[in-house]
């Protein structure tokens, strides 16, 4: 690899922009994506920036379970996004559309129309685990520009919710490490 | 100013070499001062130069016709000619320059707000054209004021040279125009209290909502030129004159640095004023600019 495409991968790890998507979600999910760039979890360490166009953003984040209504507008603005772009889905509705499964107004999840890079489950996700999925996504962003073949799904681990409590009872880092070190698996919707 | 040094200062100092990492590093304290007023730690260091080369090799969407080429020409003509503004600077002692540079600045530090507003509407995008018509009622605003501040000091001195502008001694007329000139920064750079044109909750991106890829990197370059020239000027103008080069460019520096961390605090720590307001505001700041300094200026004609 040469120096440029070096620099290229470095930079694209660097700075993901995001654009945020609502395909019919409770709302649970977008509060969270938000609270993950609020200056308690502070995501712009990590270079990302929420953008108003998504001719900006290299990183759609959908959340929602994708509802009959909202399926051209995501195809529409999944073809807005301009190369190289990833999928981030946040939560469990668009992972397997979750509590609302066998809805009639639905029609996910959401990799029966777009490919997702990243799944993001919980309901909702905790901002830690959403800053993961977005770096885990810069990452593939950054493959993307060393390979041109689209890099393979990837699952971040879902957050123990005792693990990340700030008590002094439990066991808390011995949890958090047991659940750090699942291994990712792929997500069968 | 002949061929040669005019190239070293349009290319090197203050110029493209000097001017682009400046750009970048004023960027990026502009969005590291917000992260630590809000109690954040922000962005690393060198966040708009990754930017920028991640947008460099982003794809961008094919457009054809006259209004494609037009989309690719405006974000370049507006980096050249921020490029060009800080070139002018008169940032050393023996410059050099020309009768009248003093105009051309002027001229190129407006051409960019005329791009962003002329690629708003040519993106044919909604936001693109209620960001732009915003731009232009702003620019008809705050250039009333901007221009009489400096063309009152310009008066004062019987001259258009930015040579002699830079050397001025303290005056009352000199500390109203600086003050004047402050207070349209904000508008002039799209940050808060007037960042009307590209007011992200209300219209995405404002006149850049279509743009991708380079064509963007090209708006946030030009947008951090812009923050070097109009500090820059600031800078030039409250400048003391050294005779000794390293001194002249270590205070035009130190200065530039010490406006562009003024306007970030206060862009940090206010909201985004209304469209009336702002206008409203402007036209008062007219006003009362335009007041104290006739009274000056017959305040200073009776005293000698
Ligand atoms: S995953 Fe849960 S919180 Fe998120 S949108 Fe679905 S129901 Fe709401």
């Amino acid at each position: 690899m040469n120096l440029w495409n070096r620099l290229m991968c470095f930079s694209r790890r660097r700075s993901p922009w995001l654009f945020h998507m609502n395909s019919g979600s409770c709302n649970g999910c977008d509060i969270e994506l938000i609270a993950s760039l609020t200056p308690r979890y502070d995501a712009e360490q990590l270079g990302v920036r929420l953008e108003g166009s998504p001719r900006h953003a290299d990183i759609l984040c959908i959340t929602g379970p994708v509802t009959r209504n909202s399926v051209q507008a995501i195809k529409t603005v999944y073809g807005q996004v301009c190369g190289p772009k990833a999928v981030v889905a946040i939560g469990s509705c668009p992972a397997t559309t979750n509590v609302f499964i066998d809805s009639r107004t639905l029609d996910g999840p959401l990799n029966r129309h777009l490919p997702v890079d990243v799944f993001v489950p919980g309901c909702p996700p905790r901002p830690d685990a959403i800053i993961q999925g977005i770096a885990a996504a810069a990452g593939i962003l950054a493959e993307r520009a060393a390979k041109r073949w689209p890099a393979e799904s990837v699952m971040v681990p879902m957050a123990d919710p005792e693990s990340a409590c700030d008590c002094t009872k439990c066991d808390c880092t011995k949890e958090d490490k047991s659940s750090a070190d699942t291994p990712a698996r792929e997500v069968q919707p | 100013m002949n061929l040669t040094t005019a190239l070293a200062r349009l290319l090197i100092f203050p110029g493209l070499l000097f001017a682009v990492p400046f750009a970048w590093f004023f960027l990026w304290v502009e969005r590291k001062s917000v992260a630590l007023m809000q109690g954040r730690i922000g962005p690393p260091f060198m966040q708009p130069f990754f930017d920028f080369i991640k947008l460099l090799g982003k794809t961008t969407p094919p457009r054809r016709g006259v209004s494609g080429l037009l989309m690719k020409t405006w974000p370049l003509l507006a980096v050249s000619t921020a490029g060009g503004a800080v070139g002018l600077l008169p940032v050393l002692p023996s410059s050099g320059g020309f009768e009248g540079d003093l105009i051309l600045l002027l001229a190129l530090l407006e051409v960019p707000s005329m791009c962003i507003i002329a690629a708003g509407f040519s993106s044919r995008s909604i936001f693109g054209e209620i960001g732009s018509a915003r731009e232009a009622v702003l620019s008809v605003s705050y250039n009333v004021v901007f221009l009489l501040a400096i063309v009152s000091i310009a008066a004062s001195q019987h001259t258009f040279r930015l040579e002699a502008l830079a050397h001025l001694p303290a005056s009352p007329m000199l500390i109203l125009a600086v003050v004047a000139i402050l207070v349209c920064l904000p508008a002039k750079l799209h940050i808060n209290p007037f960042s009307l044109p590209n007011a992200e909750q209300e219209i995405y991106s404002g006149p850049i909502t279509e743009y991708a890829g380079p064509e963007l990197a090209m708006w946030e370059l030009s947008h951090g030129l812009e923050w070097v020239a109009a500090t820059g000027l600031v800078a030039t103008l409250i400048a003391p004159h050294f005779t000794a080069v390293w001194l002249a460019v270590l205070a035009f520096v130190v200065l530039s640095f010490g406006v562009v961390l003024l306007l970030s605090v206060t862009a940090a720590a206010t909201a985004r004023l209304q469209i009336d307001t702002t206008v409203r505001f402007y036209w008062q700041c007219t006003l009362i600019f335009a007041v104290l300094a006739i009274s000056s200026a017959l305040f200073m004609r009776f005293r000698s």
